[in-house]
Order: structure tokens, then sequence, then C-alpha cells
């Protein structure tokens, strides 16, 4: 198994109230999966994604990723898995302004340092290509459309080429026909054997995902916990 | 990530603010320049002070009549009287271990006069060991004999100024200059050294035998001088010729244990460190000025750091996200800081560097820039930058990341 969350628990405190994003969350998922969260808002499905990013920690309970335990691990540790592992797309793209893309796509590989200039701009070249973007790297994010944009998100989550791709809400600020590109994007990186996760509230989103997983209150509900999509 | 692309970040992101930049920056920009230029105009003021000592002569010690007012009794002007030409052969004679030469000085003006031409000048009477106590030479001509000595003949030696003053187109030596109505025959002309530490010209006088000064420009019986001049062979014999010189002329002057000195003593290591103390004065002065200046430059590169961690807040989540650990964030922010004080710092130097040559050019003062003044205050600017700019990076490098990537 690429993840395993067993007994996840997130609880915020605010004074006397006390609300727990996540309340007892089992769930795998395998390499080569595409699973859509779903779930009203306010369900946990962020909290839950960004546990899954190592961008946060669960109050209680265990995470494994590639099977290594993460879930009490230092920042920078967290961080080399995150530069190394884990590849992040937002709602709102996230994209250094007056920056081109090629330099946004770079990025990543900043923080690895192994990797001359030369290799960083011919594999980031790459990636812009990968993602249909050959033709725009010097154009700035202001210079982009939002699915291009988003686009280059994309291509930055596979600088370092990693197994997982984890977005929060991906086309949320995208119109429909861009949301229909980023999706077949998705399907194609997920062919070629990236697992993704996405967070996503619209069903026709989450229809081309292999798997959805639903979240109330939360609690995963409804769809089968653990295993691969049913062939 | 390594450290040559942590400061490409760090000159864009003070590139990307050029305006807001710059204002920031002023303080060290002014501070160092301060700096810079003070310790220019410092330094060349003192190299050229200690020249113009070494140019007055070697290892000197000057006597003057009088005494100095200790244990309340003052002998007053009586005292002027008390120091002879005599006193200056008996310490060259006595004292012969440690002096290399003496010569008494016996001052008087008034103008000079020849042909249609005149100047006003000092006429300085002197002993044959003149040249070598001032470690001077003649340009042309000679200087005045034993025998001129002797006989207090009308002879003199001139100084360049008086040279190109008295004859603009001849040759001074062997013409006839006449001092108050009585001629004088020039023997010859002295070398040009240039002004004094307290900035007279030194050229310009005129040198003569000091029985010919006293005798007929001064009209005077007694055997008094107005100083002694007296060089010694090494530096570090001032100390001990003093003591020796000082017990001798107690003694021709009959002074009992009781009585204070008659006489004045100065030498120019005295002179040296009354310089030295007071141009030490002026750069703690103005090395607190901009010591101010330099933290209230520090105080504005936090505060506009402390500005950006908040404005970049989304960009550091976003780095966080991507596998920014918090000390490549510290360093990105500190490394940010230093590069905006250095920046500063830099066009401090050149400013500094530019006013100091500029008054260097209008006040005709001697400026000495030092390789290690420009080394000091760059790295100083650098040492600024990263001690003001580790509080906002720490802030920025504690920041979580899920809170970064969700602010607005
Ligand atoms: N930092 C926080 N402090 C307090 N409560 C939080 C915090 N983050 C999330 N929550 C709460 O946790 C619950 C789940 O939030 P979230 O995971 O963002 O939901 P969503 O499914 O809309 O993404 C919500 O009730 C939210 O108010
Ligand atoms: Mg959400």
């Amino acid at each position: 198994m690429l993840i395993t969350l067993q007994n996840l628990f997130k609880t915020y405190r605010m004074g006397d109230n006390v609300v727990h994003a996540l309340d007892d969350v089992s769930l795998t998922i395998a390499a080569g999966d595409f699973v859509a969260i779903m779930g009203a808002s306010g369900s946990g499905k962020s909290t839950l994604l960004n546990i899954l990013g190592c961008l946060d920690t669960p109050t209680a309970g265990t995470y494994l990723l590639d099977g290594v335990q993460v879930s009490n691990m230092s920042r920078a540790k967290l961080a080399r898995i995150r530069n190394q592992k884990l590849g992040f797309v937002f709602q709102n793209f996230n994209l250094l302004a007056r920056t081109s893309a090629l330099e946004n796509v770079e990025l990543p590989t900043f923080y690895n340092g192994y990797m001359s200039g030369s290799q960083r701009r011919k594999r980031a070249a790459e990636m812009l290509d990968r993602v249909g973007l050959g033709n725009r790297h010097e154009h700035t994010p202001a210079q982009l459309s939002g699915g291009q944009q988003q686009r280059v998100a994309i291509a930055r989550a596979l600088m370092n080429n990693p197994p997982v791709i984890l977005a929060d809400e991906p086309t949320g600020n995208l119109d429909t026909r861009s949301s229909a590109e980023i999706m077949e994007l998705f399907a194609r990186l997920n062919q070629e054997g990236i697992t993704i996760v996405m967070v996503t509230h619209e069903e026709d989103i989450a229809a081309c995902a292999k798997r959805k997983v639903m979240m109330r209150d939360g609690q995963v509900v409804g769809a089968p916990q653990t295993g691969n999509p049913a062939p | 990530m390594n450290l040559w692309m942590i400061l490409k970040v760090a000159l864009r992101a003070i590139a990307r603010n050029k305006t807001r930049s710059l204002l920031t920056a002023l303080g060290i920009i002014v501070g160092i320049a301060a700096v810079i230029a003070v310790v220019a105009i410092g330094q060349g003021a003192s190299t050229m002070m200690m020249s113009q000592i070494n140019s007055m002569g070697n290892n000197l010690i000057m006597v003057f009549p009088g005494s100095r007012n200790q244990g309340g009794v003052h002998s007053g002007s009586g005292g002027s009287q008390t120091l002879s030409a005599e006193d200056g052969e008996a310490v060259a004679r006595d004292l012969q271990h440690l002096v290399r030469a003496v010569t008494p000085i016996v001052r008087s003006g008034g103008q000079a006069i020849y042909q249609e031409n005149n100047w006003s000048t000092q006429i300085q009477g002197v002993s044959l060991d003149f040249l070598e106590v001032r470690n001077w030479e003649m340009e042309s001509g000679t200087f005045f004999t034993a025998a001129d000595q002797r006989a207090g003949s009308r002879v003199c030696v001139i100084g360049h100024t008086v040279a190109d003053n008295l004859f603009p187109y001849d040759d001074p030596t062997g013409k006839s200059l006449r001092i108050r109505n009585m001629p004088f025959k020039v023997l010859g002309v002295l070398t040009s050294k240039g002004s004094n530490s307290m900035g007279s010209d030194q050229d310009d006088t005129i040198i003569a035998p000091y029985t010919t000064v006293r005798r007929v420009l001064q009209n005077s019986v007694f055997n008094n001088v107005n100083m002694l001049l007296i060089s010694l062979y090494s530096l570090d014999d001032i100390p001990a010729a003093k003591t020796e010189i000082a017990s001798l002329l107690r003694q021709r002057h009959k002074l009992n244990a009781r009585t204070d000195d008659d006489f004045n003593l100065l030498d120019m290591t005295e002179i040296t460190n009354t310089i030295g103390s007071i141009t030490k004065l002026m750069s703690i002065l103005l090395t607190a000025v901009a010591s101010i200046s330099l933290l209230v430059g520090g105080i504005g590169i936090m505060n506009i750091m402390l500005v950006s961690v908040t404005e970049r807040t989304r960009e550091i989540g976003l780095r966080m996200a991507i596998g920014a650990t918090p000390s490549d964030i510290l360093l990105q922010f500190i490394t940010e800081a230093m590069a905006l004080s250095t920046v500063g710092g830099l066009i401090g130097v050149a400013i500094g560097v530019a006013g100091a040559q500029t008054v260097g050019k209008l006040q005709q003062w001697p400026i000495l820039i030092t390789e290690s003044s420009v080394i000091v205050a760059f790295l100083f600017s650098a040492a600024i930058g990263v001690f003001f700019g580790f509080y906002p990076a720490l802030r920025a490098s504690r920041l979580n990341p899920i809170d970064c990537l969700r602010y607005e």
C-alpha cells in the first residue's frame, strides 16, 4: 500500500468548543489509484488532504506513506518528504507572481539541490511539454489563463517525479472547458502510473476518478474504505 | 538550496521593489558613507600632519624661555630673558652623545624689498647648524659661514616663497635685498618645504645669522633667543635627552631645587600625541553619529523585512509545501536582508569615497582611502543585515505551511 491511514483523528479546540475535523478515519490507497474525496463543505476533506500531504499532523492515529511512519516526524523531515514524494496542486494555483512559467516549474528542485542550472531548466521545459505548455516558457502567471496556470502548477508538481499528486479542488477556479482539460491531464498522468488524490465537491469531476471516498462530519462514509479500484 | 540560488532569489526580491529597497537602505547608505568619508578625511589629515611634523626636522626638541605654571609660582615675563645662544652651544657641546645639532632661533619680522617688489615676511636668526637641525637643504647658492655668524654680517638665505615674490624674474643669489632700509646680501635659496602642521608656509621666511638679527634688527643688547631647536640622533632618546637638557639648563641658570624651570621643553611626540588625540576624539564623535545612522538603518531593514514576510506569506507557504525546510526559509530571508544592507553598504562606500574626494578637492585637504576601511564598512553593512534580518527571518521560518497557504 502506498498510503495507509489508521484511526486518524484531528481535533481543533476553540475555547470550550471542540471540532473533530477528522474523526477516526482509516483509509488505504494503492499505488496507481485515482481517488476523489467528496463531501459537503466543512466535512474534513481539506484537513485529510493536508495530513496526506504532510503539511499537517494528526492529533492521533498513524499515517504510513510508502511504508514510512510520518505521523510524528520533524518539520525538516516532513519538508523532505513533501519535496521527494508529493506533488501539490491547489485551487488557486499558488504560482509565484511576476515569475516565468519555467522558473515556477523549476522551484521544487531548488530544495533538493542536486541539479545544475541547465539540467533544471531542461527538466522544467520537459514538464511544461508534458502538460501541453511547451510554447509558454516565458509567460508569467498574469499572462496565462486559469487553465494554463493550473497546468503550470501541475508541471511544477511533477518536477521531482513524485509517486503521488495531491489536489485540493483543482478545478474550483476554472470554467467547464478548462476543468475538463485538467481532468484529462490527470487521467493521463494516472495512466502513466502516478497516484492521484483529489478533493472535489463536483460530481462530474469526481466521475473522472477511479474511486470516490465520501466524507461527512470528519468521517469516511459509504464507499469501501480499503482496496484497489474494482476492475 | 545552494547559496548562489538563494542570493539570486534575494536580489530579485530586492529588485522587484526598487524604490522601497532604496528607501530602506538609506540609513545604511548614509551611515556607511559617513564612516568612509570621515575615515578618509581623518586619516588623510593625520598622515599629512605627521609628514609635516617630520618635515620640521629630525627628532626635534624645542626649548622656550619662561616657566611652566607649576606649584603656583610663575616667573612671568622675566623668564623670556633667560635663554641664550650659549645655552644652545652648551647643550651641543656637553650632550654630544645624544644631540646631533642645535640652533637658536631669534625672530623678527619686516618688509623685504627688492627693486619695486616688496614682501612682508618673518626673519629668523639662526646658527650654522640650522640646516642640519631642520633637515633642510639649499636649492641654490650657499648657506652663511662661521665668519658671517661671528661678525654678524648682513647676509641671508631666503625661502622659496620669498624668492618667488621678490625675484620673480631674477636669480636671487648674489642680489641685495633691503630689510628696514638695510641691505642684506642673498647667499642662496632654500628648497621648498611646503606648509607645516599649523598650516603656515615654511618657505615664507628669511634666514640670517642670529647674531645679525639680534644686533641689526632687534637692536638688542641682551643675549637672549626666542627658542632653541635641538635635533637628536634618535627618537628613542627624547625622554633621556629632555632630562639631561633640563638639568644642564638648570645648572647653567643656577636654579636651586625649590625653583621652577625657567624654560619649557617641548618635543614632537607631545605634538604628535595631541594631534593624535584630537583626531581620535573627532573619529569617536563621528563614529557615534554614523553608528546611530546604521542602527536606524538596521531597524528600517528589520521593519521592511517584517512587512515582506507578511506580504509573501503565501509564497512562504508554497515554498514549504514543495519542500523548503524551516532553515531554507530562514536562510532565504536573512540573505535578503543581508543583500539589502550590503547593496546599501556598496552605495554608501561609493558616496563616501566620492564625498571625501570632493571635500579633498574643494578644501585642498588630503584624502586617504584605505582598502581596510572599505572592506570593514562592507562587512559591517552585511553584518547589520544578518543581525536585523534574523528576527523577521525566524518568524517566517516558524510559520505553519497550512496557515500560509490559506492566508489572504
Ligand atoms: N485551523 C483550524 N482551526 C479550527 N478549526 C478548523 C481549522 N481548520 C479546519 N477546521 C474545521 O475543521 C472542519 C473541517 O474543515 P475542512 O477540512 O477545511 O473542510 P472541507 O471539507 O470544507 O475542506 C471544519 O469544521 C473547520 O471549521
Ligand atoms: Mg476544503
